[in-house]
């Protein structure tokens, strides 16, 4: 990417659709994308009718790194910005074909105009400019091709100044985290609850996470993987992601010590959501993600999830349901939790997971069996006992 | 909260000395000693007298003391470098069952690549058997190795009869000894024992880490295992790390200087601690308790507990110790050290290293005792279940 380049232009596609809220979307977008580029040298960040711009003085690739992880930007292109004025249009679009094709190449020219006052009309500005083209000496090497160009040289005519560029780059798609409100998400610290709060971040929810712990039956590494996860998924994210952690080791004893222990799992999730419901109310959430996919182990056959659902009156929801554990693992990957993910730290000591647990559990067993426990207590107390955790990128 | 740190064979606080001469080093003899320049000079004078007193601490030559990046890299460069150096007398290899990783996974390694190699078993206290080494001898064995401080258990291996059996031999066979727990603790003088090859690390004796050393008797010729400037005598390249040598064998000095009194001090605190135990019922000591094993650990099996959870509830209460084996669900990863000696495994979940140095005290040992035995009786009252 040469350095010519000095502004970068984003594209939302999504966000064009959504009418008379646009405005607020558009604001909630540009929020982010400053708080992604904190600390990197920047000017001011505008919108105009469409686009966003952002003046970069140095280290595009980085910048465009940053906004790769920004949900809501469509795609981004690095443009080379001129007065309205053919002789500099023309000038800047070659420009741009050298430094995208310096061998040589098949090329065209696209050009669009929001600017209806401009007085020469898309396909003529488009004529005009490969016609300059041609006409500079060493342009042998270049080739007009309408349907398999090597490269499209853009040529963007708007009410404030012309967009010439030619590289076009995808973003993380989505909507602006924060436009749709805010969930709690149950994250384990094994490989799928991130990838769940990653989509919810991309349909724009902001997330905070809640992790059980039942020290000293897991570690304080266990605890620390979470917070590493945490680190991960802030970075998507448009403010620190927030972590409970939840003193679960009360809960783990009581349900050991008192509950039929085929039941243990799905007492032991029922208790998960409650304190995820009493979290998400105390935080103004709207609902309860979690990374649970039918079939994949016992807790999450939809007899479990029946019975455990149960105890909450907030939508659960929960973006994996349909993908296999092979896609999900792709997917961690490619979100780069994945390594973190498989460290071999549990969430959940052996010594509480029964050798069979209940596959078809039935709810009018397990609430017989929560009788022995004093759940209002128990809930109270590792509420009472929870640390809040501000984990930044 | 009273902090108890009982882990000190993974490894020490450094003592104040090494601290104070590693930070001269960084800060004023930070030249480096193959620089021609009278910075240079400084920082290889501190060398060459840290390598006299570490000699001295074994009554060995100094040019028989290679320093490395510590235990790990001293035993794999005594394993690798005697296996190829000298294949073309031999391939056969013979080490014990509870060597360190540092030592068993590099054998086996060789294996992989043609070597034949014979693991020792060992007793109920961890203990190999001259006779079982006797019969294991080959014509074309080259190399011995064994340690001489089980890391796990405290035991100690008949390191001086292996030697005497080893130099009876009608061809040289070279015998490494892992002395990595050892050294510092108790008198050690390899060339009296038939001992080529030692291994030592300096974390062990409240130096730093990152550094240690392999002693090379005098005549043993050994390859280099990385190559460069050619620095120790060409058999360890790199930029010597001079403040961590030199703090090492201030440490090193202070430890075989107060040997004695050392020993006595954990031997004190060490039975402290188990007559703090002796009325907690299903317990077993996997450790020897005689002078076959050291003074400085003892490992210790509490039944109807997991070793795991039991040191995070010991580290909630201040008292630092170590697990023989993880309860991670979806790996078993028994100790094997501890099932080479042949014990149950419910005795092996349940087993945890205390391991002491002369600053632990009496009054600590007494305290942990009280703990241990608290959070032992909690635990298995939770475990039990209904």
């Amino acid at each position: 990417m040469g350095n010519m380049y000095k502004l970068l232009m984003l594209r939302y596609g999504e966000l064009g659709l959504k009418g008379k809220n646009k405005s607020q979307f558009i604001n909630r977008l540009v929020y982010n994308i400053e708080y992604a580029l904190k600390g990197m040298t920047v000017g001011q960040v505008t919108s105009t009718w469409g686009r966003i711009i952002v003046p970069v003085q140095q280290d595009m690739p980085a910048v465009v790194e940053k906004l790769q992880k920004v949900f809501g930007i469509y795609s981004m292109s690095p443009v080379i910005c001129v007065e309205k004025d053919m002789a500099e249009i023309k000038k800047a679009a070659y420009t741009v074909l050298k430094d995208a094709l310096p061998q040589g190449g098949c090329f065209k020219v696209e050009s669009r105009r929001s600017d209806k006052t401009f007085p020469l009309i898309s396909p003529d500005i488009s004529r005009q400019v490969a016609g300059y083209i041609f006409d500079q000496p060493g342009a042998e090497m270049y080739e007009a091709e309408m349907y398999h160009p090597q490269n499209t040289v853009n040529v963007e005519v708007r009410d404030e100044a012309a967009y010439v560029y030619s590289q076009v780059i995808a973003g993380a798609k989505g909507l602006p985290v924060g436009s749709s409100g805010k969930a709690v998400l149950m994250l384990s610290g094994g490989i799928d609850s991130p990838v769940a709060g990653w989509m919810a971040m991309k349909r724009g929810v902001k997330i905070e996470a809640v992790h059980f712990h039942s020290f000293p039956f897991t570690s304080e590494r266990a605890k620390e993987k979470v917070v590493d996860l945490c680190r991960l998924l802030s970075a998507y994210s448009n403010t620190p992601v927030r972590l409970h952690v939840v003193h679960f080791t009360e809960i783990q004893k009581a349900i050991y010590a008192n509950c039929q222990e085929d039941y243990g799992i799905t007492i032991m999730r029922r208790f998960m959501f409650r304190l995820a419901e009493k979290i998400a109310e105390e935080n103004k959430a709207l609902a309860i993600y979690t990374g649970e996919c039918v079939g994949q182990v016992a807790s999450q056959t939809l007899e479990s999830m029946t019975v455990i659902n149960q105890v909450t009156q907030m939508p659960v929801l929960r973006p994996l349901v349909g993908m296999d554990k092979e896609d999900i693992m792709d997917f961690a990957q490619r979100i780069g939790t994945y390594t973190t993910s498989i460290q071999p730290y549990e969430d959940c000591c052996t010594v509480f997971l029964p050798a069979h647990p209940k596959i078809r559990p039935h709810l009018s067993e397990a609430i017989e069996m929560e009788k022995a426990l004093n759940v209002e207590e128990l809930i109270a107390e590792a509420l009472s006992k929870t640390q809040v955790l501000e984990i930044k990128a | 909260m009273q902090e108890i740190y009982f882990d000190n064979s993974a490894t020490t606080q450094v003592c104040a000395e090494a601290a104070a001469v590693a930070m001269q080093a960084m800060l004023q003899a930070y030249g480096n000693p193959s620089s021609l320049h009278k910075k240079g000079l400084a920082a290889e004078k501190i060398l060459k007298e840290a390598r006299r007193d570490i000699a001295a601490t074994l009554q060995a030559e100094p040019e028989e003391i290679i320093f490395t990046g510590g235990g790990t890299e001293s035993d794999n460069l005594a394993i690798q470098g005697i296996a190829t150096t000298y294949a073309s007398r031999g391939r056969h290899i013979i080490t014990s069952a509870v060597e360190h990783p540092a030592v068993l996974d590099t054998c086996k390694q060789l294996e992989q690549k043609g070597y034949q190699l014979t693991i020792l078993p060992v007793d109920d206290k961890g203990r190999v058997s001259i006779k079982n080494l006797k019969d294991a001898l080959r014509p074309n064995t080259i190399l011995v190795s064994l340690m001489l401080v089980n890391n796990e258990t405290g035991s100690i291996q008949p390191v001086e009869e292996a030697g005497r059996l080893l130099a009876k031999q009608s061809h040289k066979i070279f015998f490494h000894v892992d002395a990595i727990q050892a050294y510092g603790k108790m008198p050690i003088t390899p060339k009296n024992c038939g001992i080529d090859l030692l291994s030592a690390s300096g974390h062990k004796i409240h130096g730093p880490k990152g550094v240690g050393f392999l002693y090379v008797r005098k005549g043993t010729r050994l390859k280099s295992i990385v190559q460069g400037g050619g620095q120790e005598q060409n058999i360890r390249s790199g930029t010597e790390n001079v403040p961590g040598i030199a703090a090492f064998a201030i440490a090193a000095k202070i430890a075989c200087g107060q040997m004695k009194e050392r020993k006595e001090q954990v031997y004190k605190v060490k039975q402290a601690f188990l007559s703090g135990l002796k009325d907690l019922p299903n317990i077993h000591i996997n450790s020897p308790e005689d002078e076959k094993g050291s003074e400085y650990l003892v490992n210790i099996s509490f039944l109807g507990t997991k070793s795991e959870i039991l040191l995070h509830c010991l580290e909630a209460r201040g008292l630092y110790v170590s697990s023989g084996s993880a309860c991670a669900a979806k790996s078993d990863t028994l100790s094997y050290v501890l099932l080479a000696m042949g014990l149950e495994r419910e005795v092996i979940e349940g087993a945890i290293r205390f391991s002491f140095s002369p600053n632990n005290t009496e009054e600590e040992a007494k305290n942990a005792a009280v703990i241990v035995v608290e959070e032992v009786q909690s635990l298995r009252q939770i475990l039990k279940g209904k």
